[in-house]
């Protein structure tokens, strides 16, 4: 499947893939009208880390072995078998964020704004290729098959 | 701290309807011109920090920045400007030297818009560059002044090729082959990052053309572009070792260069990181100075020896190339730098770039590039020794038409340096010299490094070289030329527009309306 890779060495820590990732999650997918209208309220489903001149971008990383997907009592969190994509179910979900405690890379977030459900990354599925990816303006963010290992 | 007499250079206008407080902009700024005020939640700006790199502008999101001239300015006096009033106060406050980077931006003439090229037209057919081929690629190296050939015994006939009948005995000397007739300029590792010197030789590499080191070394992970760089030899030898001379296609003894004539290198010691340090063989942390003369060269004897030295040291395999910058005294020091044995004259001009020098002498030393090519080029075939040596002008090249111009004008192919960086990004602050470049370019921060993606500034670089080749074809094609070979030194297709009778002389071209 295809997955987001990240290139710590070209990760310059400038957060636009975190802005990208809270506009295309938005309602209106404007980023003015997001930031000025929406934004307490939205979380990026992206986590950037950085210490330093370290930084890189992680976000789901659609494990074979999800333990999202073990730990999760009521389905929400779900692998599709074909795909391979770890998707979570708004609608089933409860907020027991359990995926939230079992997540070995913690990029399952608290949705604060929505009736306390879990969010993560979709890898933009409703849009075709994923919006960090996109805004990216160094290329430290690659969308491509995944290697075998 | 004292009061400054200094009014900033810049204005930063943040529009507050599209601001939306991400801190990009923060994060951007080396200079520390932006900076977010957590208790009020918002983004504030100090202009006075500005150097209008407008990596802010070009990265916010929402395009609510905008720099501009700072607004509030001294009453206006031709004498004495803003600019030369602000560097007295810089002065007066530091007694220092003033320092800066790229090349002059004093506005001087530039020959270059005032020498138009001529178009085949009835008489003569132009050439389409899409349909038939043309042949860009150079040569670059001393040519024999005659070739002699051995008549093998056979008879000629028409379908054999010529080297069944014909051998030839004399020996080409070594020759740099590009295929465009464009180099990127020496920039040294120290003053560029290891990112830039990635992409330049990528790019070189891909487009089958050279890079140059500069004098700052070759760093290991670089020899596998070997064929594709050209290797610096200058006053302060950094990082010349036998290695560093057999890798290279060609060795360059730095003489000069155009944005400061006369003048060594400092590469400060906070710049010497580990790696710099072992590329450049200095301790780390220690000043990497360049004298300004090479202190074993000081005739044209001296700098045979050291070309011989270097032809002994790479058993003649490789050409050496010569760089100086363009004074006044051009013609006659190329004659020397010829006769001493160079196979490559490099010529950089007023207007060349630099990471770091002297105001003063990067705006009033040397003289135009266009000059130059064309007084060297004269005084070499008038010698009768325009063979023994290609010449690569440097110094300002901006696009296509003025690689077109200095090589009608006498040049064998240019240096690009200041163009190859805006192709990857920069965007001519001039403070390169702090070290804090924000486009990742000229710094060795290593948060600062990370800006510039090897790959796209590869990639950036390889479709600069390709754009201005299509057009270097297309111009040719225009004027009925099919090979580069036929376009050099070929001023009659020059003529001088706005030009005074003296600068028409030198350039040895016709004014504009003056027929064959």
């Amino acid at each position: 499947m295809k997955k987001i890779y990240f290139k710590e060495e070209y990760c310059m820590a400038c957060r636009l893939c975190e802005i990208a990732c809270l506009v295309a999650h938005s309602k209106s997918k404007k980023i003015i009208k997001a930031y000025k209208e929406e934004f307490p309220g939205l979380t990026p489903r992206l986590i950037i880390e950085q210490k330093g001149s370290l930084s890189f971008a992680i976000q789901c990383r659609h494990c074979k072995d999800a333990p999202c997907v073990e730990a999760c009592i009521t389905g929400a969190m779900k692998r599709d078998k074909k795909t391979g994509v770890v998707s979570h179910d708004k609608e089933k979900c409860i907020g027991c964020w359990m995926c939230v405690m079992s997540c070995p890379f913690g990029v399952i977030l608290m949705d604060i704004k929505e009736k306390k459900v879990a969010t993560k990354c979709d890898l933009c599925a409703d849009v075709g290729s994923p919006a960090c990816v996109d805004a990216c303006p160094n290329e430290a963010l690659v969308y491509k098959e995944s290697e075998k290992v | 701290m004292k009061k400054s007499l200094l009014f900033p250079d810049f204005t930063v206008i943040r529009d507050p309807d599209k601001c939306i407080q991400c801190e990009v902009c923060v994060r951007q700024c080396a200079f520390d011109a932006h900076s977010f005020d957590k208790a009020a939640n918002k983004v504030e700006t100090d202009a006075s920090k500005c150097v209008s790199c407008l990596r802010c502008a070009t990265m916010c999101p929402t395009g609510a920045l905008t720099v501009s001239e700072y607004q509030q300015n001294i009453r206006k006096n031709k004498n004495w400007t803003d600019k030369q009033i602000k560097e007295l106060y810089k002065q007066a406050e530091t007694g220092g030297i003033l320092l800066t980077g790229m090349g002059t931006d004093k506005d001087y003439k530039i020959i270059w818009d005032h020498i138009l090229l001529d178009a085949a037209q009835v008489t003569n057919p132009s050439i389409d560059p899409l349909r038939e081929p043309m042949e860009l690629r150079t040569y670059l190296g001393s040519k024999p002044d005659k070739i002699q050939l051995k008549i093998k015994n056979e008879k000629l006939k028409i379908e054999k090729p010529l080297s069944t009948f014909y051998s030839p005995l004399t020996k080409l000397p070594p020759q740099l082959k590009l295929e465009t007739p464009i180099l990127f300029s020496a920039m040294s590792y120290g003053a560029i990052s290891l990112n830039t010197m990635r992409a330049l030789a990528r790019a070189s590499d891909e487009c089958g053309i050279f890079y140059n080191t500069g004098e700052g070394g070759l760093p290991k992970e670089l020899y596998k572009y070997g064929k594709n760089t050209i290797v610096q030899v200058a006053s302060g030898r950094f990082g010349v070792d036998p290695d560093y001379l057999d890798v290279a296609a060609a060795v360059e003894i730095k003489v000069g260069q155009g944005a400061k004539p006369g003048i060594g290198g400092h590469l400060p010691g906070e710049k010497v990181t580990d790696e710099i340090s072992q590329t450049r063989m200095i301790p780390t942390g220690t000043d990497a100075l360049s004298p300004a003369p090479h202190h074993d060269i000081y005739s044209i004897e001296d700098l045979s020896q050291l070309i011989y030295s270097i032809k002994e040291a790479t058993e003649y395999k490789k050409p050496i190339s010569v760089k100086v910058a363009a004074v006044h005294n051009i013609a006659a020091i190329a004659s020397g730098i010829v006769r001493a044995g160079a196979d490559i004259v490099a010529i950089d001009g007023l207007r060349g770039g630099t990471g770091a020098a002297p105001t003063r002498i990067r705006d009033n030393v040397g003289i135009p590039i266009e000059l130059a090519i064309a007084a060297v080029d004269s005084r070499l075939r008038g010698e009768g020794i325009r063979n023994r040596a290609s010449i690569i002008a440097a110094g300002g090249f901006r696009n296509s038409a003025d690689v077109v111009k200095a090589i009608a004008l006498g040049a064998d192919a240019v240096y690009i340096g200041t163009a190859a960086l805006v192709a990857m990004g920069c965007h001519l602050c001039q403070k390169c010299y702090t070290g804090k470049c924000n486009w990742g370019i000229a710094t060795q921060d290593p948060y600062l490094v990370k800006r510039l993606n090897p790959e796209i500034a590869s990639r950036r670089l390889v479709n600069l070289i390709k754009a201005w080749s299509h057009e270097i074809k297309e111009i040719m094609g225009g004027m009925g030329i099919n090979a580069v070979e036929s376009l050099r030194g070929n001023r009659l297709r020059l003529r001088g527009f706005d030009l005074h009778e003296n600068e028409l002389k030198i350039l040895d071209i016709k004014p504009a309306g003056e027929s064959m």
